[in-house]
């Protein structure tokens, strides 16, 4: 029967365990709260319901009772606090060696770009097992990248990216909505993830005939758009050597530091003029409308790869144990 | 002040004391004008709820087949806007409040009778621009309105509709500016705060809610107003702007309006179950006190609606422990009624039985807010079915039932007739069961995954989406039956004494209905509120 | 104190029936527009808000921003909103003091610095306009972080648009009393409206008080 009427979605990500542990407790905790005061109001309105002769007792009230239901529903509000805060922070550390996806959302379908190269319309493939970070930006308004099974949601904007991560755990194909009202086709722009072993991954993968990584072409349209005129690879240049930028600190004109993560590429193409590195002149013309939110993604994981991060691919494994920071997080 | 011996519907009070349109569309009369805003916002009640009907028609069948998409999304957003803007908020404080706070204070009319009548020619502006907006077309935001959606991407009647929730913000605003003014300077003497009805002191503490945080939102609407006409672009990315911004300004607002829509209801049922008790109420101090909390730290907490809108780890956990602190008040309150009706002479009347009801359904509502306030669950069903269910356990489960009760409790006051008892509790049971019914069903779907604002869904939703509206129509039949016999009552209903509950307050002190500046001579008032150990021993606990 | 006595007779014309006496008229009616104008500080609240977290996102542009101000006409703007605020006050103290003929005077004058301040602000808009600085509609600029001067741009013509507006409204409000007053309906123990109108009016001077630095000052090196 209840194959057709499920109650309870499926667990396939390294997330659903804990998040089902939490709702659990709070299910059994909220359901006995409930089970006490409804069965003391009845049982108040059933044996102090009216009689003639009987009167009410007029009492105050009680100090040492308020104090009491003050203090503990604090005390277990907080550890609730505690247990849910720690959830939320796993959610929000991707590890370092992740494999990436950049998405591109838009109304009403999702585009996916792997580093492979493969591009993906509505639906993504994962191998089970691989850590993915999930680097998304909105071409036109907020949506919303939500995977009930693997209990992650993330909203996606435009003009800058969001992240969220997750290590599937159970090879099926589950359902992908967006979760941001955003417009007429809002409940359409739905999908799935197809979440597979590792070796038919692979198969996959090697099936889509890409046209090189995405950083080759972020490399190829560094070069088509004159990036490497200005931008070259020693200190002559009138912008900023690009090697082993990323993910370091930058100074910039004003004293301020910022460090240079996904969203400082993206704006540094888009309105150079916002942040101005230190010893350089704001003379980088703006690349707003010339350049389309995917090819963004191509030359901001070519730039990541002048920095020697980790491949960061699918189908290569997990390098280390998922515990460490990543250097874009939501701010 | 004894009970009149001539039959209430001859003697003059402020309904018969002048008759024509006119009378009515220019009284400064509170009592007149709380009438005035019955009658609107009963209308617009039935709006809200047409569109409810129609969305859960839809809803029956995973496909979308019985209307377009964008006819569905005009549906849920307008639905939205009419409950919140136009119902929920003024319902108990303009309609209840208007009527009962001059009274309960000693006090002949509010301190301001001009700017209330203005008030609600605000609140009839606002409204008809609202029907403008519906009749021509309709508006598709969502009734959150976030950018850039709203400001570039929808060609929908966004302006009128904002101006029609400015304006009638407006109301709001000059509502809880009298309130205010009001309770602080139009006291009787004798009529300290610490013996005000409690039902005064939630709204008092809703006005602050609405003086403070009402005119955010008035600004934020303006500069989306401004966006659309004048394309500035504070709040779209292609110029620089931030569509977070928006959200913050919004929901600085639209979290503290939640408490503005439940404190006065929370006032109501302190009253009624005080009244049905026989009881001075559990803990009056920390009851008043819990009102001005839930007020003060309903301010702190409006980013627990942006978990996953892309703010830092650090503020969402700010945001997740303050919006712990602000469940805490709520709590004692249950704990507190629930102790008024220990040793208490309990008589199920029909305000009562939606008071009761209202106790169990808040606390549902409220208890599974704290899966909400919970980062980790919130991350899996903000934006869900769940978050639906939620809000709505506790505007209808909580909010409807309490102006039920409340307007059942006072319906002898302010029309001078009974309602039909049986009637009244029968449609209250019909409502209950109906609206479990809708809305149970929805906690269990959005955990399953099923996403808000879903014109079609994913079949496997289906049966639950049924049983939802199979409620949905069961809550409607409920709610039509009040209009029919308190419509009746008014002609027919049997004539009404000063106070048919025995009750304690000075509302129940002057006759039904009351004169048009309530009382003969302004009363010094010596007695704590609910001093029902006075009123027991003069009156026998019988009914 | 009951109301139904024969004091009846003596009670100022201008108590209202509801009101026990004309001292808690007063205070009610204070107390009134304080709480109006804590809506209004909330209502421009939220513009604050908004500039200072683009400020902060932006600060090269707050800067260029505010050196395309007209330094001049926010400045006599600024003094003539000053000047306008002590004719109000005279205003009232001429209330109190039950000088009709210089309650007209005075707030005459008010009138009419406001009327400058408008015919000022007018020029600057003109001025703004001519130069293409209204982002969307009428925009030309070629500096660096144009987004950023954009979003300047847009606080200034919304900010000192809402402003306006209410400058507008305060004239209206002080016409009226105006011609009360020349009518002779305020003395020394009824001249309230005037006194809650100048309360009004000292709001919206203080508001630009507020906006001139923010939007004028920015560091601004020279004039």
């Amino acid at each position: 029967m209840f194959q057709n009427i499920p109650l309870w979605p499926a667990r396939a990500s390294n997330f659903a365990g804990n998040v089902d542990a939490l709702y659990i407790f709070l299910l059994t905790l909220c359901g006995l709260m409930c089970l006490a005061i409804f069965t003391m109001i009845t049982i108040f309105v059933i044996k102090y319901r009216r009689r003639p002769g009987v009167y009410a007792e007029q009492i105050e009230g009680s100090n040492a009772l308020e104090f009491t239901w003050t203090f503990i529903p604090l005390g277990i509000f907080l550890c609730i606090f505690v247990w849910s805060s720690a959830i939320y922070f796993q959610q929000h550390t991707p590890p370092k060696d992740s494999a990436e996806v950049y998405t591109v959302a838009k109304q009403w379908m999702w585009k996916f770009q792997h580093v492979e190269g493969q591009r993906e319309i509505n639906e993504l493939h994962v191998p089970v097992g691989r850590d993915v970070r999930m680097i998304m930006t909105s071409q036109d308004v907020i949506h919303s990248f939500y995977v009930p099974a693997f209990r992650i949601k993330q909203d996606v904007l435009p003009g800058r990216y969001t992240v969220a991560w997750f290590r599937a755990t159970k090879p099926g194909v589950y359902h992908l909505f967006c979760a941001e009202y955003c417009g007429t086709m809002h409940s359409g722009m739905i999908g799935d993830v197809v979440v597979m072993e590792p070796k038919d991954y692979q198969a996959w993968a090697s099936g889509g005939a890409p046209s090189g990584s995405l950083a080759d072409t972020g490399q190829g349209l560094f070069q088509s758009l004159g990036c490497n005129t200005c931008h070259r690879l020693d200190t002559q240049g009138r912008g900023p050597n690009l090697t082993g930028v990323f993910g370091r600190p930058v100074l910039l004109d004003d004293g301020r530091t910022v460090t240079a993560d996904e969203n400082y590429v993206r704006e540094s193409i888009l309105n150079p003029g916002a942040k101005v590195v230190s010893g350089f002149k704001p003379i980088m013309p703006t690349f707003q409308g010339i350049v389309s939110d995917e090819q963004l993604n191509a030359l901001v994981a070519y730039i990541k790869s002048l920095s020697q991060q980790p491949a960061g691919a699918a189908g290569t494994p997990n390098m280390s144990p998922p515990t460490s920071e990543t250097p874009l997080s939501n701010r | 002040m004894a009970t009149a011996t001539v039959p209430a519907v001859e003697r003059e009070n402020y309904l018969n004391k002048e008759y024509g349109v006119m009378s009515w569309l220019l009284t400064t009369d509170h009592k007149r004008i709380a009438l005035l805003y019955l009658v609107s916002i009963t209308f617009f009640f039935f709006i809200g709820g047409f569109f409810a009907l129609l969305i859960r028609l839809e809803l029956l069948t995973p496909a979308g087949d019985l209307m377009q998409a964008d006819t569905y999304n005009k549906m849920f957003t307008m639905h939205g806007q009419v409950m919140v803007f136009f119902f929920l908020i003024p319902a108990v404080p303009a309609v209840l409040g208007n009527f009962l706070i001059p009274i309960m204070i000693g006090a002949k009319d509010l301190a301001f009778p001009r700017v209330n009548l203005l008030s609600w020619y605000l609140f009839i502006a606002g409204g008809a621009f609202m029907l403008y907006t519906i009749l021509t077309g309709g508006v598709d935001t969502g009734w959150t309105f976030y950018t850039p959606l709203s400001t570039q991407f929808l060609d929908t009647h966004v302006v009128a509709a904002a101006l029609a929730i400015f304006i009638a913000g407006f109301s709001s605003i000059l509502t809880g500016l009298n309130f205010i003014v009001t309770i602080h300077r139009m006291r009787a003497p004798g009529m300290t705060w610490s013996r005000l009805p409690l039902f005064v002191w939630a709204n008092y503490a809703t006005a602050i809610i609405q003086v403070l945080g009402t005119p955010v939102l008035a600004i934020t609407l303006m500069l989306v107003a401004l966006e659309r006409i004048f394309h500035l672009g504070i709040f779209n990315p292609q110029m620089g702007g931030d569509p977070l911004l928006f959200q913050h300004l919004f929901w600085f607002y639209s979290h503290p309006a939640v408490y503005i829509m439940i404190l006065p209801g929370m006032g109501v049922v302190s009253e009624v179950v005080t009244a049905f008790a026989r009881k001075r109420i559990f803990g009056y101090r920390f009851m008043a006190l819990a009102l001005i909390a839930i007020a003060v730290l309903g301010f702190l907490v409006w980013a627990h609606h942006m978990f996953i809108a892309g703010i830092s780890l650090y503020a969402a956990m700010v945001f997740s422990l303050l919006s712990y602190f602000v469940a805490v008040p709520s709590a004692i309150k249950v704990f507190n009624w629930t102790s008024t009706m220990y040793r208490g002479s309990i008589s199920y009347t029909t305000p009562m039985l939606y008071a009761l009801g209202f106790i169990g359904l808040f606390t549902m509502g409220g208890l599974t807010g704290l899966f909400l306030a919970a980062l980790g669950i919130d991350v899996h069903v903000t934006d869900t079915y769940f978050v639906i269910a939620h809000f709505h356990y506790i505007m209808v489960g909580g909010m409807v039932l309490a102006y039920m009760a409340g307007i059942h409790y006072w319906w002898p006051k302010m029309s001078g007739r009974m309602y039909p008892e049986s009637w009244g509790r029968l449609a209250a049971l019909i409502i209950f069961i109906g609206f479990n019914l809708t809305f149970f069903p929805q906690f269990i779907l959005g955990y399953l995954g099923m996403p808000r604002r879903y014109w079609q869904y994913a079949p496997e939703f289906q049966v639950l989406n049924v049983l939802s509206t199979a409620g949905a129509t069961i809550l409607a039949v409920g709610y039509i039956l009040p209009m029919i016999y308190l419509l009746w009552s008014m002609r027919y209903g049997k004539p009404a004494e000063a106070n048919p509950w025995h009750a304690a307050g000075l509302e129940w002190m002057i006759e039904s209905p009351p004169k048009t500046f309530n009382f003969d001579e302004t009363p010094t008032v010596t007695w704590e509120a609910y001093n029902y150990d006075e009123l027991n021993q003069e009156v026998p606990v019988e009914r | 104190m009951s109301d139904s006595t024969p004091a009846v007779a003596t009670h100022n014309p201008a108590l209202q029936h509801h009101f026990s006496s004309m001292h808690q008229q007063m205070e009610a009616s204070v107390m009134g527009m304080w709480v109006f104008l804590i809506t209004e500080i909330m209502f421009f609240g939220g513009m604050f808000c908004g500039y200072m977290v683009y400020r902060y996102m932006h600060y090269g542009a707050w800067l260029a921003g505010s050196q395309h101000m007209d330094f001049w006409y926010g400045t006599v703007n600024t003094v003539v909103l000053l000047c306008s605020s002590l004719t109000m006050v005279l205003a009232v103290r001429s209330a109190q003091l039950g000088q009709r003929k210089m309650i007209v005077i005075f707030l005459l004058i008010t009138i009419l610095f406001g009327l400058a301040f408008l015919g000022i602000k007018a020029e600057e808009y003109y001025l703004h306009w001519q130069r293409a600085e209204f982002p969307g509609l009428h925009w030309d600029y070629s500096g660096p972080d144009p987004q950023g001067v954009s979003l300047f741009f847009s606080f200034y013509w919304a900010m000192t648009g809402f402003h306006a507006l209410h400058m507008v409204i305060g004239i209206g409000l002080v016409s009226v009393i105006t011609f009360q007053a020349w009518r002779g309906r305020y003395n020394s123990e009824y001249y309230n409206p005037v006194e809650i109108s100048g309360l009004y009016w000292h709001f919206v001077d203080i508001v630009w008080i507020y906006l001139y630095p923010l939007l004028y000052l920015v560091s601004r090196k020279h004039f």
